[in-house]
């Protein structure tokens, strides 16, 4: 069994955002980049899989440039036994899945994080298990192997639900996949340095969507403290100023 | 559990010298304190306990001996790497720093600079991997910044050495399994020896009631006609160059290691100073508090450069004895004025333990002593561009 890891690389989320070209582009000046967080909790419960056995290689991917590289590097340091970089900037949804269909057709697992926590588009495990002609299921929180099929857990509204599905699967996993993300070691940030991480050249593929204005949230407006014994100060407020009631 | 609010000060873009590797290697150990060290580090240190569960840990991630080869259980990783995993542990805690610096520089080392080959596979594994825990033994009560004139002393006997004297301010010397002693033989020549716990004649009792370092534990070593097996010698060193080569090493880290401390504080202090308001401003708006915060960085920005600097010499086994105590000096000296400052613009709430800044402090009086005096270290300045010794 052979499991590939979709990797984003993600601005920190301490990260202050910034645009520029006029409100056309995110500016990464300065950012620290850091593999998006379900990707990340993806990958460890990849690694429980393999340490469980009968899982006999982790990849990970990531399209993107080469200053994607040090979270690829991380990926490895963690587990992962090679890495796959595309070499070519991520446009949009269609077009990163357009290009991980290229290299993650020979996968029986795909993990893919439910969404990036850059622009939270949802939407690339979607649409690569669509152009592989795989099985898929979203909002998984929990998946085992189990002989030829998976066994998954998915949180629905009120409860969960328990799916046997055979594979090639892609999983769409959210929070619960695992318990906290692995923290690489110096042995293993060691052992990265010798794992392959091959770059292969992007496919000609168009994206579907264009950025036209970013717009930061409005700032938040100062906070007003009611006396405890004033509510009727404070059903004013929400009734003349914050209009809610 | 909250989430620990941290932002590392750089403000000369030093990390701009570092590869992609220090960086990943820098976060992964923060990523590391900030869930196993912050959360607990108060109590314990409130309690006066070491936090023992760690030391494996420590072991699994590579904090222990991180420039040992990995033929010895080490990760074969550079200086600068060293130090940056010391930044990141004493940013939780001095105690937790100097667990790793004991156990890195003053253990491991030694016996893989100056130990025999079976010495080696034998120890360097286990004190990798945090299964044993070791401890330095240079001190006595009657000579600190003098070891050369130290009395704990072995006499050859044949088939062993017997060894009779007395180490104090031992780091972990209760619980460690494994002690590098320094002791004279019978031409006055000092050499290392490797002690084991449980050997007949040798106790390790704690030393109680400290304000500082109460994270860490510290201890005697005493020892009464100990028979030490005679291939427990290291065989490699003789004479102080001994403990003092492990004494730069770790003199190195803490170099670094403060600038975590440091860094704690600082940031602690800017989101506080930004939140707090008096007189209906922010208390970051007042010049005086400015006037604290620039200092420090700056201050901060300093020791980093020269921490990156003696990190690089020391890769090419370039760096000095005393440009090691210069970067010791002061960056411990800077590392406990920004906890003090940064403590004053946290008013009372500094005080407390909900804020690292009083811990640090406490933890910092004993840094700027151990591994030589802040006041020893400038006499080996002096003394390096002087030429005259000033100490005897
Ligand atoms: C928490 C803690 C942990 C420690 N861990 C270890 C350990 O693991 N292993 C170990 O071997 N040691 C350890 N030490 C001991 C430490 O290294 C010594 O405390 C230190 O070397 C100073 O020795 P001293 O305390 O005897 O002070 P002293 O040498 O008595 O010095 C007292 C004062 O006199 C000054 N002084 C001394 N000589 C001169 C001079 N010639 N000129 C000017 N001023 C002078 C000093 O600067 C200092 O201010 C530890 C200490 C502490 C506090």
């Amino acid at each position: 069994m052979k499991i590939l890891v979709l990797i984003s690389n993600v601005p920190d989320t301490t990260t202050k955002v910034r645009f520029t070209g006029d409100n056309t582009s995110f500016d990464d000046a300065g950012v620290q980049w850091i593999i998006n967080p379900w990707d990340e909790l993806a990958l460890t419960r990849a690694m429980e899989l393999k340490e469980a056995g009968g899982v006999d290689k982790i990849t990970v991917a990531n399209v993107g440039e080469k200053t994607t590289e040090p979270t690829l590097r991380k990926a490895l340091a963690v587990g992962a036994d090679d890495a796959i970089r595309v070499d070519v900037p991520a446009r949009d949804a269609y077009f990163v899945a357009r290009q991980l269909a290229e290299v993650a057709k020979d996968y029986d697992l795909i993990l893919a994080g439910i969404e990036a926590s850059d622009y939270n588009g949802n939407a690339v495990g979607g649409m690569l298990a669509e152009m592989l002609d795989f099985n898929s299921v979203s909002a998984v929180s929990g998946i085992s192997i189990d002989g030829d099929k998976f066994t998954v857990n998915r949180e629905i509204d009120g409860g969960s639900q328990l799916l046997s599905i055979t594979g090639p699967l892609v999983a769409i996993v959210q929070k619960g996949i695992a318990k906290e993300p692995r923290i690489p070691a110096m042995r293993g940030i060691m052992m990265a340095r010798k794992k392959p991480l091959n770059v292969v050249a992007a496919v000609d593929a168009h994206e579907k969507t264009s950025y036209v204005n970013y717009e930061l949230p409005a700032p938040k407006a100062a906070c007003k403290m009611v006396d405890e014994e004033n509510a009727k100060e404070l059903i004013t407020l929400l009734h003349e100023e914050a209009k809610v009631l | 559990m909250p989430e620990v609010q941290y932002i590392h000060p750089d403000y000369f873009q030093v990390d701009e010298l570092l590869s992609d590797e220090h960086i990943l290697i820098r976060d992964s150990v923060r990523d590391w304190v900030n869930r196993r060290v912050k959360p607990i580090i108060n109590e314990a240190c409130q309690k006066h306990e070491f936090p023992l569960h760690l030391t494996k840990e420590l072991g699994e991630i590579g904090a222990f001996g991180p420039y040992i080869p990995e033929k010895y259980g080490g990760a074969g990783l550079d200086q600068i790497s060293y130090g940056l995993i010391m930044q990141e542990l004493e940013r939780g805690d001095s105690a937790i720093r100097s667990a790793a610096s004991v156990q890195s520089s003053l253990v491991m080392y030694p016996i893989y600079k100056y130990g025999s080959e079976e010495q080696r596979r034998k120890y360097l594994p286990l004190l990798a991997s945090g299964e044993k825990i070791g401890a330095f033994g240079l001190t006595e009560p009657n000579h600190g910044s003098d070891p050369g004139s130290m009395q704990t002393k072995f006499e050859d006997k044949g088939d062993h050495y017997l060894l009779n004297g007395a180490k104090m301010w031992i780091t972990n010397s209760p619980i460690a399994d494994v002690c590098v002693v320094w002791a004279k033989d019978e031409d006055k020549i000092v050499r290392g020896l490797l002690l084991e716990k449980g050997m007949q004649g040798f106790t390790a009792p704690e030393t109680l009631n400290k304000w500082s370092l109460r994270a860490s534990v510290t201890g005697e070593l005493v020892f009464d006609n100990v028979k030490v097996p005679k291939e427990n010698i290291l065989p490699g060193v003789k004479g102080l160059k001994g403990p003092l080569s492990c004494l730069n090493s770790a003199r190195y880290g803490i170099a670094w290691g403060v600038i975590g401390a440091a860094c704690d504080c600082y940031d602690t202090a800017l989101r506080y100073s930004l939140e707090r308001k008096q007189f209906s401003r922010p208390i970051a708006s007042f010049q005086l508090t400015q006037k604290k915060l620039s200092e420090m960085i700056t201050e901060i920005s300093k020791a980093q450069l020269l921490a990156w600097r003696l990190g690089t010499l020391r890769n090419n086994d370039k760096a000095t004895a005393a440009q090691i105590s210069m970067a010791k000096r002061n960056n411990v000296e800077i590392a406990l004025k920004i906890a003090r400052d940064s403590r004053q613009i946290l008013g009372a709430m500094g005080i407390t333990g909900d804020f690292p800044m009083m811990r640090h402090m406490m933890n910092l009086e004993s840094v700027i002593t151990y591994e030589g005096t802040h006041d020893i270290h400038l006499l080996i300045t002096g003394m390096d561009i002087t030429g005259i010794n000033a100490f005897a």
